[in-house]
């Protein structure tokens, strides 16, 4: 392999990689816009720059083939003239509206002028003026004023989405970045463009004027809205109230995962975060009258220690959810089925989403339905949740505990009020208000995915902690706590306190789980060992296969120190 | 370190006779006395009134002459529309450091303006009155030299400002109608503020 010297240090890059590659091994951070780990090398914005020895000109370094013996300056004076000067071109007909520009913040114009440029402007001509603040989806503004021509999103939408949407039109400085006549930005990743762009050209209609990026907080997640489990930061405000209604979660942006999406997420997900703060429960309530929750599990725990004792325990069943974590869904397993026998199932039919299709979006809109599967929840062997309700309504169950899910989708209304009738218990768990939470006997209002630790298995068998953003809403609590709470009413306690705790239970019990721990799934998840019900590796290998040979982002966590560890602003 | 000697101050032989200094002081003591007494009778009958008669200012018939860069009760600059000059950029209320400031945007319907404020409250009650805000603002939106400095109040949520009194500083409370024509979000609009710091 070439060994090559950049900026005084060595390093062995493998053949076919670029400068810009193997600097950014050696942690050297050479300016990009057009260059994209993810995308084809396009080479048009120029600000690459680096002075490579024996050569005359400065070569650009997203597509300066790595050869042996090269020497390459990143910081000589040569480069840094170069690189100002392309940053005074690029920025000549830039509008400077970063007042009124979402981008501003985390824009790298802004960012490479302050570390790279500090010239004094000696454009003094009118600037060139173009369309503003186009919808150009039903995502996306689009801003040509703004826009370098780095032709990022036409390259995203050529080789990821394969949509084809975007074009650049025009010559010289009457160049500009638009749609192909007639064409809406409307495919399913259309999002993705505006994180790619390096400036305020494409932004987002959601996020628009909402905050300034400098008021966001994030932590890592994992998407919840499909079995891929696409690894997420949620960007969230918890101290300006008067932004976007209260709303805490602002915005969803991917986080490279190379095994999982690499550094993508599609709309569905991106997009489907308002119920974490819109129509949430937020009181314990008993047949439509607030309550409290020693009230609430007290009272619960009481019926279904009667039911146990009766030897009736096959008269109590669970709805859980593969939208609960391993963890939560092994507690359900360890008190329901193990201490009360009841009849407990996960797998229940969710509304469909967005279409499957070969890259990122699956068919099952659960993020844990492998997890429900491996502890036999869900999948061959568990019961339906159809089958369960019929039994409730022949009056064969006395008492039934909803996890969050609506059962009004599944079986009307109507069935849903007889259901609430026959059964002398109904417990609802969950943590928005639906058509089941309001006939339900006990409402017990719980943490969304954001507010709480756990787990997911993803469609391919990859565990990944989703890690814990922010408190839950006032006056819920978490479904692990919740649980651990009825299991001590019961008495049966648990010795676990936390859900890495009882993730250590789990992986001790449960096969698929064994040797693993919070450490070793750490922020880009572990792959499961093998599993007695298994799924085809080939699934886990075509995951591998979009990766290619590209090399990890800057972005994302890093592999190493905690990545939920305590952060400073909250 | 070099020591450095004090000498202790020795009164001299007249000093010491005390009673001539005490009426020394009392000389100046009774020539301001007599000087205010005069020039105040005269002021009355409308002469000499370009002497001033003593240092006090007569606050708050009177008010004190303010230095061009002296920073007073803050105020919207306005377009020839109507509409504020602020775009909503949230700079001052980023910088300021009492975090006195609440700002929501909205979209403009001008795409070269793109974005305004359809909330801007100060709260007085907060505000240390630093500057920081007038200074930051790219567009020259917001200034202090109102020259308004009597902001007082009978309840912490009287001394928060909405966009009607920033953009008129003119307006004392209880304000009256909402005569803005722009969409915007203020106490008038539905009686209270909302949210907050």
């Amino acid at each position: 392999m070439p060994i090559l010297t950049i900026d005084g240090r060595q390093i062995d890059a493998p053949q076919g990689s670029t400068v810009i590659q193997a600097a950014e091994r050696l942690g050297v951070f050479i300016p990009r816009y057009c260059y994209h780990p993810g995308l084809s090398i396009a080479g048009n914005c120029r600000i690459c720059l680096v002075e490579v020895e024996k050569n005359p000109k400065l070569q650009i370094a997203c597509n300066a083939p790595v050869t042996d013996g090269m020497v390459v300056h990143t910081k000589s004076a040569n480069a840094e003239d170069g690189r100002r000067a392309v940053l005074e071109f690029l920025l000549a007909n830039h509008p400077l509206d970063c007042p009124v520009c979402d981008q501003s913040g985390e824009c790298d114009l802004q960012n490479f002028y302050m570390n790279f440029g500090l010239y004094d402007p000696r454009f003094r001509e009118q600037k060139v003026k173009k369309k503003k603040a186009v919808a150009i989806g039903p995502h996306v503004m689009l801003d040509q004023e703004r826009c370098i021509l780095c032709s990022r999103c036409v390259r995203f939408t050529d080789e990821i989405s394969k949509t084809g949407e975007f074009g650049i039109f025009n010559r010289g400085d009457r160049a500009e970045l638009a749609l192909y006549p007639g064409q809406r930005l409307d495919n399913p990743y259309s999002g993705n463009v505006v994180d790619i762009c390096p400036v305020g050209a494409l932004t987002d209609r959601d996020f628009r004027f909402k905050a300034r990026v400098w008021y966001l907080s994030s932590a890592p997640t994992v998407c919840n809205r499909c079995a891929q489990g696409c690894n997420v930061d949620v960007h969230y405000v918890l101290d300006r109230p008067h932004l976007n209604e209260g709303a805490r979660v602002l915005r969803l942006k991917p986080r490279y995962n190379a095994d999982v999406n690499q550094w993508w997420m599609c709309d569905e997900g991106r997009y489907g975060f308002r119920w974490i703060d819109e129509g949430r429960l937020t009181k314990v309530r008993n047949r439509g009258v607030d309550s409290t929750w020693e009230q609430a599990v007290a009272a619960i725990a009481a019926e279904l220690a009667r039911l146990q004792q009766h030897k009736t325990g096959s008269r109590l069943a669970v709805i859980a959810s593969s939208q609960l974590t391993n963890e939560e869904l092994f507690l359900i397993r360890e008190i329901f089925q193990g201490v009360l026998g009841a009849h407990v199932t996960a797998s229940v039919p969710t509304p469909p989403g967005y279409e499957e299709d070969d890259f990122l979006i699956k068919a099952d809109k659960t993020p844990n339905t492998l997890g429900a599967t491996l502890l036999g929840l869900s999948g061959p062997g568990a019961p339906d949740a159809t089958a369960i309700i019929d039994e409730a309504l022949q009056g064969r169950i006395e008492a039934l505990w909803v996890f969050g899910h609506d059962l009004a989708t599944l079986i009307g209304e109507e069935k849903l009020q007889e259901l609430s009738r026959t059964l002398r218990l109904l417990v609802f768990s969950g943590t928005n208000e639906t058509s089941t939470a309001s006939r339900s006997h006990w409402v017990l209002p719980t943490a969304a995915y954001v507010e709480r630790d756990g787990t997911f298995v993803n469609c391919h068998g990859r565990i990944q902690r989703i890690g814990l953003a922010f408190p839950p809403v006032p006056d819920s609590r978490e479904d692990w706590s919740l649980l651990l709470e009825i299991a001590r009413q019961l008495d049966h306690p648990l010795a676990w306190r936390t859900p890495q705790e009882i993730f250590q239970g789990l992986a001790e019990t449960v096969a698929p789980f064994a040797g693993l721990s919070y450490q070793t799934i750490g922020s880009q998840g572990a792959l499961l060992g093998s599993t007695s019900i298994g799924f085809p590796p080939q699934e886990a290998d075509r995951c591998d296969s979009q990766r290619g040979e590209r090399e990890r982002a800057v972005t994302g966590g890093g592999a190493n120190g905690d990545p939920w560890g305590p952060r400073i602003k909250q | 370190m070099a020591v450095k000697v004090v000498r202790r101050c020795e009164l001299t032989l007249w000093e010491k006779l005390y009673v001539p200094l005490i009426l020394g002081g009392l000389k100046i003591t009774s020539a301001h006395f007599f000087r205010n007494l005069f020039l105040h009778s005269a002021h009355r009958l409308g002469l000499l009134k370009h002497l001033r008669a003593s240092v006090t200012f007569q606050y708050p018939e009177e008010s004190r002459p303010l230095a061009a860069r002296f920073r007073s009760r803050h105020r919207l600059t306005v377009r020839e529309d109507g509409t504020p000059r602020c775009v909503g950029c949230m700079l001052c209320e980023t910088v300021c450091p009492a975090k006195c400031i609440t700002i929501v945007a909205g979209e403009h319907p001008d795409p070269n303006v793109e974005k305004y404020p359809v909330r801007f409250d100060i709260d007085l009650g907060v505000c240390v009155y630093c500057g920081y805000c007038v200074e930051v603002c790219p567009e020259d939106a917001i200034r202090m030299d109102t020259g308004i400095l009597d902001v007082s109040a009978y309840s912490r949520d009287e001394m928060k400002l909405d966009i009607h009194e920033l953009m008129n500083p003119a307006l004392r409370k209880p304000v009256g109608d909402c005569s803005l024509t722009f969409p915007h979000q203020c106490r008038l609009a539905d009686g209270q503020m909302k949210g907050g710091w």
